[in-house]
């Protein structure tokens, strides 16, 4: 875990200072920095390049440009191939359509061939909004986390998604990495560190440790203020970004500090972050544990905000939660 | 049909007798696992033996060298003829061949990519060896290299989807270094191609997605090397090869039987197909 390193964040108390920006946009940005770092960086796209946030590579290295038209199940068998012959290979559809239609396929072209893949999965969680529940990925980490050798990457805002990209292009492995559509809060900057399976401690406290990836690591964060100012309650706030392979010892650290947890991710309840979290916490540490996340259900269509806080993954929902953690912790 | 290769009449004698010798290692290798896939095995023996001993730029004792021709098995169930033919090529000791389908061996039941060099892909979910193939055959064009991609399916694995896109994207890129041979024994596991799912009219599937189709008979080792002799030829389409075989080629008690799809022969099957495949061979180097 990265500990008492400075996160070097925005005020993200102060609503006016806080900008916001797609976690796709920084993925965009990401991938066309690591093609000038890297000429075997190629760019695969299923027919979504703009949506993806894939154009920006494609108009500055054409040459290293693939189409594959809407053909997922091949975006990621092709690309296991070109990968196979020395290529670093992004390849980017929506969430829903890859992973989701190509599971198989990520399984035993990418995993168990141990091919150098990148997945980016676009338009993940019900922030995905109008679109409804065909295109609201909220299975994805689910399908991604029990396979073998892949690496999956959940990062916090748009900042973090660039260096995230630019970091799974480094590093040799199968990968996941999950952005969402809709604007969302940027909370980190140019200098907060970011490295692959070192969760982040963005806010200090010692009652109840919220840990959270992707876009809701802000509503944790504001939760976590909420419940100082309201209840004087000081929630420590995990950025855990990197589901796999996960920081154990992070994780087990935050606990045994704080005595309880609160998960928050914007998925499934059932096999996301927070499942593993729990496993962890299960066999090294147990304590009360709280879960955000969507319970069994689909999504549907309505703007972003309605469905976050419908789906109970609002701060006040979070909030909520880690009362409920917290009680827990002191009926022990 | 295609041109005959014009191969000698020696070459010719040691390329048959080499594809008898790897449908006898075929034999012993499943009669000893006790499972595995003896028909499509057995019909490809002539089809690997072309490609290892004649057609692919390939050395056993540089399995991963950078500028060699790429062979996929698509089909990875057949991979015992896959592992004779490397071992007869000398990749590895025929005696190694006795492992298969053991705890512990680099000859898996279905072959993978990181335990066997060369093998280049992971292979059994049914579709995927076009698709990974036109991924490398893309690769060697962005890089100005000249090696090839040679894939080889079966019939039966067209019914799969992920076969089609990965022909529309070969077709549309014009990937002229990839090139498919089609295992056409007409059987799959429960039966008839055409009565489980029709494949037919399989040649002008490929031609609408902007293939060169060629077929031959894939047991003419002239005809077999003649097909990819014109396969390297073409220069703005990919190939497919539709060789057409008989399920159990060499043993006859198997031959056209699909019920030997999926099953090894016990150890006195294997002594009666050993009889014969030995006798054969006594032809073949009587020729010589």
């Amino acid at each position: 875990m990265l500990t008492g390193e400075p996160m070097h964040l925005v005020d993200y108390t102060n609503a006016d200072a806080v900008k916001q920006v797609p976690t796709r946009n920084g993925f965009g940005e990401g991938l066309v920095e690591a093609g000038k770092r890297n000429p075997n960086v190629v760019g695969v796209c299923a027919d979504l390049s703009e949506s993806t946030r894939m154009q920006g590579f494609r108009d500055t290295f054409p040459e290293r440009y693939i189409e594959v038209g809407v053909h997922e199940q091949l975006l990621v068998a092709m690309s296991a191939g070109l990968a196979a012959a020395g290529k670093v290979p992004f390849i980017a559809s929506y969430a829903m359509f890859c992973p989701g239609r190509a599971w198989e396929q990520v399984r035993t072209t990418m995993a168990l061939n141990e091919t150098n893949v990148k997945i980016a999965g676009a338009h993940a969680g019900v922030s995905v909004g109008p679109d409804g529940a065909t295109h609201q990925a909220i299975e994805d980490i689910a399908i991604m986390r029990p396979i073998p050798n892949m690496i999956v990457v959940v990062p916090c805002d748009s900042t973090q998604a660039k260096k995230a990209t630019l970091a799974v292009a480094e590093h040799w492995g199968p990968t996941y990495l999950r952005f969402g559509r809709e604007k969302s809060a940027v909370i980190t900057t140019e200098d907060t560190p970011f490295e692959i399976g070192k969760a982040q401690i963005f806010r200090e406290g010692s009652d109840v440790a919220i840990v959270a990836c992707g876009i809701l690591v802000y509503n944790a964060l504001i939760a976590a203020e909420q419940l100082k100012a309201e209840h004087g309650i000081e929630a420590l706030v995990l950025n855990n970004h990197t589901v796999k392979p996960m920081d154990c010892a992070g994780v087990i650290d935050v606990a045994r500090r704080c005595g309880a947890v609160v998960t928050v991710e914007e998925h499934q309840v059932a096999g996301g972050m927070g499942s593993r979290v729990a496993e962890i916490l299960a066999e090294n540490e147990p304590v009360p544990i709280e879960f955000i996340g969507v319970r069994d259900h689909f999504g549907q269509s309505g703007t972003p905000a309605e469905l976050i806080e419908y789906y109970g993954m609002g701060s006040g929902a979070i909030k909520e939660a880690a009362l409920r953690a917290y009680e827990r912790k002191r009926q022990r | 049909m295609v041109r005959m290769a014009e191969i000698s009449q020696a070459t010719l004698t040691e390329l048959e007798a080499t594809s008898n010798k790897i449908r006898q290692s075929i034999i012993e290798m499943l009669t000893e696992a006790g499972s595995g896939h003896s028909a499509g095995s057995l019909d490809m023996a002539d089809v690997f033996t072309a490609l290892y001993f004649h057609v692919m730029r390939n050395d056993p004792n540089n399995p991963e060298w950078e500028d060699r021709d790429r062979l996929l098995l698509s089909a990875g169930h057949i991979c015992p003829v896959r592992y004779a033919a490397m071992a007869h090529r000398g990749y590895f000791p025929i005696q190694e061949l006795m492992t298969l389908r053991k705890f512990g061996s680099r000859l898996q039941g279905h072959p993978e990519r990181i335990r066997l060099p060369s093998v280049e892909t992971t292979s059994g979910p049914l579709g995927e060896g076009v698709a990974q193939g036109a991924g490398m055959a893309y690769a060697a064009k962005m890089d100005k290299k000249d090696w090839r991609v040679y894939v080889v399916t079966s019939d039966a694995e067209h019914q799969a989807g992920l076969h089609w896109e990965a022909a529309m994207f070969a077709g549309h890129y014009k990937l002229n270094n990839l090139i498919n041979i089609i295992d056409r024994n007409f059987i799959q596991i429960d039966g008839d191609t055409e009565k489980i799912m029709t494949l037919e009219p399989l040649a002008d599937k490929y031609r609408s997605f902007g293939w060169h189709v060629l077929e031959c008979d894939g047991h003419d080792m002239q005809a077999i090397v003649g097909a990819y002799d014109s396969a390297k030829a073409v220069t703005d389409k990919p190939t497919v090869i539709i060789a057409h075989t008989i399920p159990g080629k060499g043993v006859g008690y198997m031959e056209g039987d699909y019920t030997w799809h999926g099953k090894p022969p016990s150890a006195k099957e294997a002594e009666e197909a050993l009889r014969e495949l030995r006798a054969s061979l006594e032809e073949i180097e009587a020729k010589a």
